[in-house]
């Protein structure tokens, strides 16, 4: 380009173009314009609304009394044993489980320990994930070669079967399932991270910040990282959704949450027995689970497209 | 391609001693003295001395994983500790069931899918289209357990037209190879046990050895068996697949060379499946392979409701009954089948595609 195109175009910059957008205002207003990532995002708005007040565990802590319910309209703990199995009616909406619980206030509940583990676990594997593949892209090297390696390594293992092994070396219980699904899922953001760092590293402000002697910690951390972001906003997204279904499975099986704990995958596990004799109590978690996962599927994959078209799918 | 294959394998020695190290680090690594863990608190001190000189748990560790490789190099996994049967018999037995499920479920996922995914790409924007988008969807979005039990209920109990669990119909008689032809007689020399004892395990593979001594009966019925749970198992892959085959496809439609073909004058079927498919089959295969892992894992889940004889629901129950060396036996079997299976995948593209040869 010579030297006139690029004064004129400087000079009638200001004039000729609307107001200029950050890439985040313009992702959002593409967000926006897509049907099924705004059907994602009601979703998740629900889920967000059922945990934070299924009950005001949040008023009750700081006044110090017993929570009342808010959302939920029945004590998820509450047992109604005679009353066990029984179906969908006007007083329980979604029916009573087999101790007699109610299965919507359970259902509601439950929304806490899902959304606990999917971002507990998604954070916890992006942190480390992040870091690693940062530190092996930056580095290079032996560094890179060892760090992928052992990366390599633990995706030669199905996620679920790793997750499996690491929740029958902590024993089960919520937490060590949640810790179990995010070291399972670190190699996943490590080799994102990393590939990004190394397109990354070569860009032009990265030189430039080099000639005027950043120390390559703080290049890493204030120069580089922010600008792999995109990808590990959209694969975070749809990892909760993995993460969320890993956990009902593994609490399904009995190695997550522990009875008499509301958590969907160990509602369907315990009223496994059930179903053919009172199928309600097996359907509705299982919907919670979907429509959950659905949501996040839904927004991960509108953030993918609107944070970067070039990856559109279609 | 000779080369291609020598470097693949060299580099899978490093993921295979990783692999070793996980499995051998599970038993070090419970909290705890793993010798209390396994014999339960009212072990006496004598019985824990006796149990960690026997597992070899009071030598350093470097010669315990050494000692571990050494044996599982020699295919000895250890004992279970619940039955005290050997893990790799215990496992012989289990593995023909899950590869009888994979199979099933990958042939649903794969016909399925791609018939789907190239409707959908061919009929762009069609109500077909948007019904399987939709359906791909929440088909990745669905716990494959839910699914399970729903399939169950609706067609093994209301509709009662599959049966809702197991492999095989109670009464329902499968001869081993070795009872249909009187195997035992020709290979009664040396070595015939060990005939004996593979076609027993060929045996196991239930549609296998009923097509091999022609019992139609047994055939019919452990394909009905299987359909269900291939379903539930197969649902996930289905949906990745039908993505994957209707925007690989998307794609190569709009190149010229499909313009070329058709103005050529083509027939429609002819621009569809030899220029269309043939150049949009790469990644379908890609997906298709990285599949296997997923579906061998869903088998822990669906085997366990389907009440299946597989490996997976035998890693389940010894996890809860804390049998800790079936369990790294089992994970370590798992292991070694999808690193195998991801080598064969990584193979078969290399003959597809000569790039990657050359690379």
């Amino acid at each position: 380009m010579s030297v006139t195109t690029a004064e004129t175009t400087a000079e009638d910059f200001r004039f000729r173009t609307r107001k200029p957008t950050s890439l985040w205002r313009d992702a959002w207003r593409r967000l926006l314009r897509n049907k099924l990532a705004i059907a994602g995002m009601i979703i998740l708005a629900l889920l967000l609304a059922m945990a934070f007040f299924a009950d005001d565990a949040l008023i009750a802590v700081i006044v110090g009394r017993e929570p009342q319910p808010l959302f939920a309209p029945y004590d998820p703990y509450q047992q109604e044993l005679v009353r066990r199995r029984e179906p969908p009616s006007g007083e329980h909406l979604l029916g009573l489980d087999e101790t007699g619980r109610d299965i919507l206030s359970r259902i509601i509940h439950g929304s806490r320990a899902s959304l606990q583990v999917g971002l507990g676990s998604v954070s916890f594997a992006i942190v480390i994930g992040a870091l690693l593949g940062a530190v092996a892209g930056f580095l290079g090297r032996w560094v890179d070669n060892v760090v992928m390696r052992l990366m390599d390594i633990m995706l030669a293992f199905p996620s679920m079967l790793l997750a499996i092994a690491v929740v029958s070396i902590l024993g089960p219980g919520l937490m060590n399932m949640l810790y179990a699904i995010a070291v399972v899922s670190i190699p996943i953001y490590a080799r994102i991270v990393r590939a990004s760092v190394l397109s990354v590293r070569e860009q032009d402000y990265v030189l430039a910040a080099r000639c005027i002697g950043v120390p390559p910690g703080r290049m890493l951390f204030r120069n580089i990282l922010p600008n792999c972001l995109t990808p590990l906003i959209v694969q975070g997204t749809l990892g909760i959704a993995t993460a969320i279904l890993n956990a009902a499975g593994l609490s399904f099986l009995g190695l997550g949450a522990q009875p008499p704990r509301a958590e969907w995958g160990a509602m369907l596990g315990q009223g496994r027995g059930s179903v053919f004799t009172a199928p309600h109590i097996v359907i509705f978690p299982g919907i919670a689970i979907m429509l959950t996962v659905l949501g996040f599927n839904l927004l991960g994959d509108g953030l993918r497209d609107s944070l970067d078209p070039r990856l559109r799918v279609d | 391609m000779a080369r291609y294959i020598v470097q693949r394998l060299v580099m899978l020695i490093p993921v295979l001693i990783g692999i070793s190290v996980v499995t051998f680090s599970m038993l070090r690594l419970i909290p705890g003295d793993p010798a209390t863990v396994m014999l339960g608190e009212h072990a006496t001190p004598e019985q824990l001395e006796e149990f960690r000189e026997r597992m070899g748990l009071n030598d350093p560790i470097y010669i315990q994983y050494l000692r571990y490789l050494q044996s599982v190099l020699r295919g000895d996994l250890g004992r279970a500790l619940l039955t005290k049967e050997l893990v790799i018999v215990e496992l012989s037995q289990r593995l023909p069931a899950t590869v009888e499920l994979t199979m099933g479920a990958m042939f649903v996922a794969c016909s399925v899918g791609i018939i789907a995914g190239v409707i959908a790409a061919y009929y762009h924007n069609s109500f077909f289209d948007l019904v399987t988008m939709i359906g791909a969807l929440i088909g990745v979005s669905m716990p494959i357990f839910w699914l399970g039990l729903i399939l169950m209920y609706i067609f093994g109990f209301k509709l009662r037209w599959l049966p809702p669990s197991a492999r095989m119909t109670v009464g329902v008689d499968l001869q081993t190879l070795n009872e249909a032809y009187h195997l035992d007689q020709i290979f009664s020399g040396q070595g015939g046990a060990k005939v004996i004892a593979f076609t027993d395990f060929l045996s196991e593979f239930y549609i296998l050895s009923s097509v091999l001594t022609g019992n139609w009966k047994a055939l019919l019925d452990a394909l009905k068996h299987l359909v269900l749970p291939s379903i539930a198992l197969g649902s996930i892959p289905m949906a990745i697949i039908a993505r994957m085959t209707r925007s690989s496809l998307l794609e190569v439609l709009g190149e010229d060379y499909i313009r070329t073909a058709r103005a050529k004058g083509l027939q429609e079927r002819v621009v569809l499946m030899g220029h269309a498919m043939k150049n949009a089959f790469l990644p379908i295969v890609t997906v298709i392979g990285l599949q296997v892992g997923v579906l061998l894992a869903g088998a822990i889940l669906t085997e366990t409701i389907f009440s299946w004889p597989g490996m997976g629901r035998l890693v389940v129950n010894r996890i809860l009954a804390r049998d800790y060396p079936s369990v790294q036996g089992n994970v370590l079997a798992l292991a070694l089948i999808v690193v195998f299976v991801n080598l064969l995948v990584d193979i078969s593209y290399a003959y597809l595609d000569p790039r990657i040869r050359y690379e």
